[in-house]
This record gives C-alpha cells, structure tokens and sequence, in this order.
C-alpha cells in the first residue's frame, strides 16, 4: 500500500537521517517504525505525508507517487496524529476535529457531522466537544488529536509517537483505542515510537530501524522475538524475549474445572484455597480455608491475581496462574469463571505446541 | 492650586465651546487613532511575516530599538520643517504629528504581532501543516488567532504611548489635548496645565478600557483558560 522505494534524505550538513530505505507497509494494520532515536524513523513516516522531501527515492500510496500530488491536498487525504497533539487552542474540540473535513470542502453540516462521529468514536462526549482543548486532560487532547485525523474517514493515518507524552496507564487506554479504531476502520495506520514494548504489543508489521536510517528489520512481533535478523535487533528487542514472546503465542490450555463459593457460605478448614464468585459466577477474590473453617467474609478476600479470558495468550495466562495467591489463575468468559490453570499446565500446553523456542 | 484645577475641571466652559475639553479630546483621538490604524497597517503584517517566517526577526528588533530611541519632538520639528512648504491647510501641520506618532508606535506592535505568533505552540504550527492547511491557512487560521492576545497588548500599549505623546501637536498649532498644556504654560495658568494633564491621563485610561472590552471580544475563551492553566 505504502512503498518505499530507495528513499535518501541526506540534510545539506551532510547528515544523512534516511539512507536507501526500500519497504511495503501493507494495507490495513498497524506498522511501526522503531529504533533508537536519530534512526530516521520519523524522518521516514513524515516522507510519507511530503513534511519532509526525500533526496533520493520514492515514495508510492497506491502506486501513485506523493511527490506528483500537492503537498496539502496530499495532507488533507491522510490522518495524521503527534506527540503532543498540536491541538489548536483557540478552536473548541469540535472545531479542531472539524479541520479536516472543512479544508476538503465539505459543508458545515456534513463536516459537523463527520467531526462528532469521530468525537464519539475516540471515546470523548458530546459535552467535551464544545470545550476547549486547555480544559481537557493529555490523554484526552490526544484523543481529540485521533479524532482530527480520523474526522475525513483516511485510508492511511501517521502517527508520531503519539503516546509518548502520556502517563503509562492513560497510554494503555490510547494504545488499546487505537488498535480497536484501526481493527474497526480497516485502515493503515503507520505509527512511530522509540519503545520496543510499544511497538510488539500494538504493531502488526514492526521495522526495526537502527542509526543512520538503516532498515534493520521488518518483521511481525512474533518473528521479530523468535527470528532476530542480527544482534543489533536481539539487542534492540532487548531481554526476556522468550517471556515476551509467549504474548504472540496463542494456546489452547484446559481449564480445569473450579468449584467456587459465595459469600457467606460456610467452608470447613483444610479445603485451603477457595474461588469466591457472586451469583453471576464473576470472580470475587481468593480465601484461605487451610487451617480455620467458617463462613466467608467479604474483609478476608485476598485479591484476585490477572485473570485470563478465554483465546488469551500463553502470556496472559501463564501471569494469571502466577500471579493468584492460590497458584491457580482464573479463566473466564464474559467475566464468568470457567475454571482454572495451574502454571505447570500452561506451560505443558506451551510445550505442546512447540512455542517456547525463542 | 489643587483647588483651582479641580474648579477649572467642573466648569462647564471648560468643557464646552470650540475650544473645549469635548472637542479637544475629539481632535486628540482622531489624531491617535489614524496614528494607531497606519502603525497597524505597517507593523502587524511585518510582524506577521517575521513570525511565520522566522525571518528579519534580529532586523526587526534592532529596528525596534532604534525607533525607541528617536526623540518625538526633533522628529516633529523636521518634519514639521520639511513637510510644510509641500502640503497646505491643515494636513501640513497634522501630517508631521500623525509620523512622529507612528514611528513610535511601531514598535511595540510589530514586537506584539511576532512575539504572540513565534508563541504559537510548534506543535500546533506542526499540526496545522501536517493536516493539510497551505501557509496562508496556517496564518490565518491558526498562528493569528493564537496571536492575539499579545499582539493586542502591542496595540493597547501603542495606543497608550500614543495618547501621551500626541499632546505635542499643540506645539505646532493644531488642536488635541496638548492644547492645554502649552497655552497653560504660555498663559501661566498652572491649574489648566494640570488639569489638562488629569484629562489626557483619564482619556489614555478610558480608551485603554474600551480596548481591553474589545480584546475580551475577539480573543478566543480557549486562550484565556489557556493562560488560566
């Protein structure tokens, strides 16, 4: 979809921040571009949208060169999201979000509309929508940031490392809204970030870009963790690789089933760790019942460990079973108990499948 | 003499009449605001220019200062000099203050206009640029909107200094406030010297006011709670 033809940007100081870049970002996913900083990924995404001229080389979105289009008229056919979001301060959320599809010649209804669809489906509300963006927290300007790039219904969207500038947990919430927006919309999404974690965990396609602007490799996540092409990407992709790898492998382990008990209920001693859940089978949390029996009481909960749904990964699974007090982690499904694993179990079914190489 | 001034204020004659406070103060903004709309029209699209460009801006502030420095009333004097066997009536004497009046606004409206859109968030300008806006959008739609409110506080700090000065018209004969200051001191009468100083102070804060109404007015509320955080 996106092709990167022999693409050199040499600086006139004679830096060179791309050097003879050849690679296809395929349609629909998300592809990442990563490295240690000065590899030239940004350099290469802002290529893409002509923010940047390559020196040498091409660049072709549906095998049309961007450099015989317009550079704004190009600009306005693709989404495009930075770091820290570059909202226009003086504009409500509603106008930012409307930039795009206003430029293109849209009516103000059509756009107006356009704009509180993507307003909606970045998660923000209707009430936010006339504020202005100093009023709304990083995570959420940064969402009113998505929603600009999305508000025109692009193809392709850029992002420059667009969770950066946000707490951790704030970035999971956007990294998990972008990979559900992109699973929705279908569309390409090209995003750059200097973190590896980042870059495994959101990135269908991951090019490994090393100093200098070279390609070091373009891989799955997957690939990327089993198969590193050198040492500079087994060292970029950085320790437990193996642990991490287990997060792109997809197992079939056997719950095995786990009578739970309610609140209030009376277990007798030596029955040690029970499963407590509520009338809807939710799990509530653990209970010792090893040395003294009695009713369970809501204080002597310990909390639950990382629970697994169903077609998690290995990964997910194998910190469900350590992480639970009792050494057994939860499985649900739609938030019921289903049973539970033990960490030899994951692991057998790990074994089974060959997927511990790596 | 406090006494006489504040007698010489209430007077009702003093206000009245062709030669009164009203009309004075008429002639007085009249000449200010000419004086503040040609400095506008010069400062603010250079400063524009040196913002978005990032160009002639080391220009811009030497120029600046030099303007600073220049004496109002030898500039008056040379132009007054100059300019008065090439134009006749009025316009021969008004035309000299208005230029002395510029030349000191300029200034503080050409550093008000580039410092507020040089202020504008790069990644904002980034952003701009990267969703498709031409150079001219990016102007117009984002780095003066953005500039605003510091290029207003150029204006409102113009027209102060403006207000204050333009009382040298009356040393080369036309009317405004200054009338009081010199005819007073030529007449001796201290009290309409200084009264005629409390009015110019009071016209020079009333204005200052009406534009700060203004300002509230056409600056963007996403920019005043952006200051607010």
């Amino acid at each position: 979809m996106i092709r990167f033809e022999s693409v050199t940007k040499r600086y006139p100081d004679g830096t060179t921040a791309v050097d003879d870049l050849s690679l296809e970002v395929p349609r629909g996913g998300i592809t990442v571009f990563v490295g240690p900083s000065g590899c030239g990924k940004t350099t290469s995404l802002r290529m893409i949208n002509r923010m940047v001229e390559p020196t040498e080389g091409r660049i072709l979105i549906n095998d049309e060169d961007v450099a015989d289009r317009k550079p704004a008229r190009l600009r306005r056919s693709i989404g495009y999201v930075i770091q820290h979001a570059g909202l226009f301060p003086h504009r409500t959320v509603l106008a930012n979000v409307m930039t795009v599809p206003t430029l293109i010649g849209w009516d103000k209804g059509r756009a107006r509309t356009a704009a509180m669809e993507a307003i909606e489906k970045v998660g923000l509300t209707a009430d936010q929508a006339s504020r202005y963006p100093a009023q709304l927290s990083g995570g959420q300007q940064q969402r009113v940031g998505v929603a600009r790039a999305l508000a025109s219904d692009p193809e392709v969207v850029l992002m420059d490392e667009p969770f950066s500038a946000v707490d951790p947990l704030v970035r999971t919430d956007l990294q998990n809204e972008v990979r559900r927006l992109q699973r929705e919309l279908g569309i390409t999404v090209v995003l750059v970030t200097h973190d590896i974690d980042e870059a495994i965990s959101l990135g269908d396609h991951v090019a490994v870009m090393r100093q200098g602007g070279h390609l070091a490799q373009l891989a799955s996540p997957g690939e990327l963790l089993t198969e590193p092409a050198d040492d500079f990407v087994a060292s970029f992709v950085g320790k437990d690789r193996g642990y991490r790898k287990l997060g792109f492998t997809e197992t079939q382990v056997e719950a095995d089933p786990e009578r739970t008990v309610s609140l209030g209920e009376d277990v007798p001693a030596g029955r040690g760790w029970v499963l407590v859940a509520d009338e809807q089978e939710q799990p509530l949390g653990w209970v010792d019942r090893q040395g003294s029996g009695g009713p369970v009481q809501e204080e002597e909960l310990h909390r639950m460990g990382s629970l697994a749904e169903v077609g998690d990964s290995a990964r997910v699974f194998l910190d469900a079973a350590l992480s639970a007090p009792s050494g057994r982690g939860v499985v649900v499904q739609d938030g019921r108990v289903v049973g539970t694993v033990t960490p030899e179990r994951v692991l057998e079914a790990i074994r089974a499948q060959g997927g511990s190489d790596g | 003499m406090i006494s006489l001034t504040w007698q010489w204020l209430v007077d009702p004659a003093t206000w009245t009449g062709p030669g009164g406070i009203i009309s004075q103060s008429i002639t007085h903004l009249r000449i200010s605001l000419v004086a503040l709309l040609l400095a506008a029209l010069v400062a603010v699209p250079v400063g524009l220019f040196i913002g978005h460009t990032g160009r002639g801006r080391w220009l811009a502030i030497n120029l600046a200062g030099a303007f600073r420095a220049i004496p109002s009333l030898g500039v008056l004097f040379v132009a007054t000099l100059l300019l008065l066997p090439r134009l006749s009536g009025n316009l021969a004497f008004e035309l000299p203050v208005v230029l002395v009046l510029v030349l000191l606004a300029v200034p503080p409206v050409l550093s008000g206009t580039y410092a507020g859109v040089e202020a504008v968030d790069p990644a904002a300008r980034d952003a701009a640029r990267g969703v498709g806006m031409t150079e001219a959008q990016i102007l117009w739609q984002v780095e003066l909107p953005a500039a605003l409110p510091l290029l207003l506080s150029g204006l409102r700090s113009a027209m102060l200094q403006i207000i204050a000065t333009a009382t040298i018209a009356a040393i080369v004969g036309i009317g405004g406030l200054g009338r009081y200051l010199i005819d007073g001191q030529a007449s001796r009468q201290y009290e309409v010297m200084a009264g005629g100083a409390i009015v110019v102070a009071l016209l020079a804060l009333l204005v200052d006011l009406v534009m700060a109404g203004l300002q509230r007015l056409v600056v963007s509320p996403g920019l005043v709670v952006a200051k607010e955080h």
